[in-house]
């Protein structure tokens, strides 16, 4: 053996501001719109789940919608997103509309994956929104192949792969990053670390609270930011997509942010500390865009009590929708175990083992 | 008609396809520089370029979700475990991504990936490096898979797996790369689904898949200077079955030994027992009887292999036994039982 290589710096810091041009007045409100919509939507799901109208689990996104809704504001059509399984609100802030995701909450034919994913499994393709997964940290490697067919395929797309502080303790995970570094894959790894792996505090997790230290051991460019301010996360999270666009790598992120609801519906969240809720309320992403439109765009109360009172119609409205849509129909139940020979194939019968 | 070795049909079925469509690449470890650990790959990298034929990093898990997630974005890949072992580092990738990601998307997005490597015992390999895990990935719907005997299946058979819509686990042999056989030179395809009739008989039936077609074929010539005659299937696709051609066999010859490597407890041979009684029981004139590997992990030392792993003489016995039912009281079981 020769002497090792040297070791290679460590990565350059992202931009230090994204190449985004600054949000406006109806650009802002555009975000705080779909902020409040997507609050609105979870929280008539919470009703509908005490409702029995909901089953299963069914795990919510309150208090994090700055990431989600950022993050969209950040990204191109042409770029994929995958998440875990708390992502009724990257769905929405993708695209998905409030009808396709309340009727798969419903498990009605109606919903984007037909009754057939459910809340841990929202799909639509049609706004490159590559699902919900439910194994903490088994889809981060998928991002990175998302990532790899992108950059084959030339499409200038990026890849950008939602998880939690929990899925950062995953092997899987760790694969992912090692893999997308080794490939330079434009991948961003976008960590939402609301403090808990279900009831487990980051400090009774890790040794370390910022994930996104775990970039440094692969050479990874990373960033740790606050994830409560949504123009905040539109601009770290643009940094990184440009960063990750231009073909320098991929980037992994770690946007602070907090659930102010238990881990799914069947969970009162009794292991936080005294106050700890009513502390963190403070920086609810809602309030403070509201302040900001408020006193720097001159946004009126009767402009906010407009978005809310829309906010709300569309949430009955996606409620309504759910409950009057169809039950999927037991005659398709088989319909997608397999898929059917392509013109290609020559492949024989995909029946399996039905 | 050429003769090649299953190493190099293997490789010319990926050739093929790889030339057809540049969307197909294919990755693991040890696939592109070092041409391969059994040397299936050999060449490919000249040919493809290291953007399609890729060697990673020991991460099982990662790369196969790579895979998976490039497949869901239009690729096709073949991703190699450089043995089935270590697929069970991946299993998660393959169980609940690969497997289900068409059914929980509703059909919007497809996973078209070959997963294939070497399954099974070789020798003196030991514990860790000698599992057939077909019964435990055939038992998801989502999957397919399939099992090769010959240079001839594994070049067929291999084209239509890399053309399929589906993953597709794609089973064959370190004992087998270098097994000859003969492989036409035009361009062929065999569909999935497919069992193959390998040896013809009329007193019973040997079920079976992969390596164990061989030692089912030695075990029938066994049988026919006892005049005994043995007639041979080669499932060759796992799932989907071919119970056309399986419930075909039991209706021609009544009897059936299924021949099947690695555990008898909750095993491949226990499913088709499972379907044959269903479908076939007044068809049968002796139980169906399982030839497997017997209950325990693989030992090292060679005498101790030998007592654990399928010879053709322990498939004879077991259709010895069989032929002797209907009147006498043989017993066929001769896996040692599963506690």
């Amino acid at each position: 053996m020769t002497a090792s290589a040297p070791t290679p710096p460590p990565p350059a810091p992202l931009a230090e501001r994204s190449s985004l041009p600054p949000v406006d007045r109806e650009s802002l409100l555009a975000l705080y719109r779909k902020m409040v919509l997507i609050r609105r939507v979870e929280e008539l799901a919470a009703k509908a789940y005490t409702q029995r109208k909901i089953f299963g689990f069914c795990h919510l996104y309150i208090g994090q919608e700055s990431v989600a809704v950022g993050a969209a504001a950040a990204c191109e059509p042409q770029d994929h997103w995958i998440a875990a399984y708390r992502e009724h609100g990257q769905a929405m802030a993708k695209g998905v509309s409030a009808r396709a995701v309340m009727a798969e909450l419903f498990g009605k034919a109606t919903g984007c994956t037909k009754g057939l994913g459910g809340s841990m499994h929202l799909f639509d393709s049609s706004v490159n929104f590559m699902g919900g997964y439910g194994i903490v940290g088994g889809h981060v490697p998928l991002a990175t192949g998302v990532a790899w067919a992108m950059k084959q395929k030339k499409t200038n797309g990026v890849a950008v792969c939602f998880f939690g502080d929990g899925s950062a303790h995953q092997g899987a995970f760790f694969e992912a990053l090692c893999l997308a570094q080794l490939y330079k894959l434009p991948v961003v790894f976008l960590c939402e670390n609301n403090y808990y792996a279900m009831g487990t505090s980051i400090d009774r997790q890790s040794a370390l609270i910022d994930m996104s230290l775990r970039g440094l051991g692969v050479g990874m460019a990373r960033e740790q930011f606050e994830g409560f301010d949504v123009e905040h996360v539109r601009d770290r999270v643009g940094a990184a997509v440009e960063y990750a666009r231009s073909g320098q790598g991929p980037v992994i992120l770690e946007a602070i942010t907090y659930r102010f609801r238990g881990h799914s519906m069947s969970d009162p969240a009794k292991y936080r500390k005294p106050g700890e809720l009513e502390e963190k309320k403070k920086s609810d992403p809602i309030a403070i865009t509201e302040h900001r439109l408020v006193n720097d765009f001159g946004v009126t109360q009767a402009e906010i009590d407009a978005i809310a009172a829309a906010c709300d119609a569309e949430a009955e409205d996606s409620v309504k929708f759910a409950e009057e849509s169809p039950w999927p129909d037991p005659a398709h139940l088989y319909d997608y175990t397999y898929a059917p020979p392509s013109a290609d194939t020559g492949a024989g019968p995909t029946n399996g083992g039905r | 008609m050429p003769m090649l070795q299953m190493r190099e049909a293997i490789r010319r079925a990926m050739s093929e396809e790889m030339r057809r469509n540049p969307d197909i690449f294919l990755m693991g470890e040890e696939v592109a520089y070092y041409d391969g650990a059994y040397k299936v790959s050999q060449g490919m990298l000249e040919e493809f370029g290291p953007e399609r034929v890729v060697d990673t990093p020991i991460s099982e898990n990662g790369f196969a979700g790579l895979g998976i997630g490039a497949a869901m974005a239009g690729m096709r890949p073949i991703i190699e475990f450089m043995t089935f072992n270590f697929s069970l580092v991946a299993y998660d990738q393959v169980i609940n991504n690969a497997a289900r990601i068409y059914q929980m998307s509703a059909g919007q997005y497809k996973v078209p990936i070959v997963f294939r490597g070497p399954n099974g015992a070789a020798e003196n390999l030991a514990s860790q490096h000698s599992t057939s895990v077909e019964s435990i990935y055939a038992h998801f719907p989502g999957l397919k898979v399939v099992s090769v005997a010959t240079p001839y299946d594994a070049c067929g058979l291999l084209k239509s797996a890399i053309r399929d819509d589906n993953p597709v686990i794609f089973l064959e042999s370190e004992m087998m790369y270098g097994v000859k056989g003969e492989v036409p030179a035009e361009e062929y395809v065999i569909p999935l689904g497919k069992a193959d009739l390998k040896r013809d008989g009329t007193d019973l039936t040997f079920v079976t898949w992969g390596k164990q077609v061989h030692n089912c074929l030695a075990a029938a010539t066994t049988l026919e200077k006892e005049g005994i005659s043995a007639q041979v299937l080669d499932l060759r696709s796992i799932r989907p079955l071919d119970h056309e051609a399986l419930f075909a066999c039991v209706a021609k010859t009544h009897r059936v030994v299924i021949v099947q490597e690695g555990f008898a407890f909750a095993g491949m041979a226990a499913e088709l027992a499972a379907r044959i009684q269903e479908s076939c029981f007044d068809l049968l004139d002796a139980p169906v009887y399982r030839v497997t590997n017997r209950d325990v992990p693989m030992p090292y030392a060679p005498n101790l292999e030998k007592q654990v792993i399928i010879t053709p003489e322990r498939i004879a016995d077991a259709a010895r036994a069989t032929v002797s039912r209907g009147g006498s009281s043989g017993n066929g079981n001769t896996n040692g039982g599963s506690k």
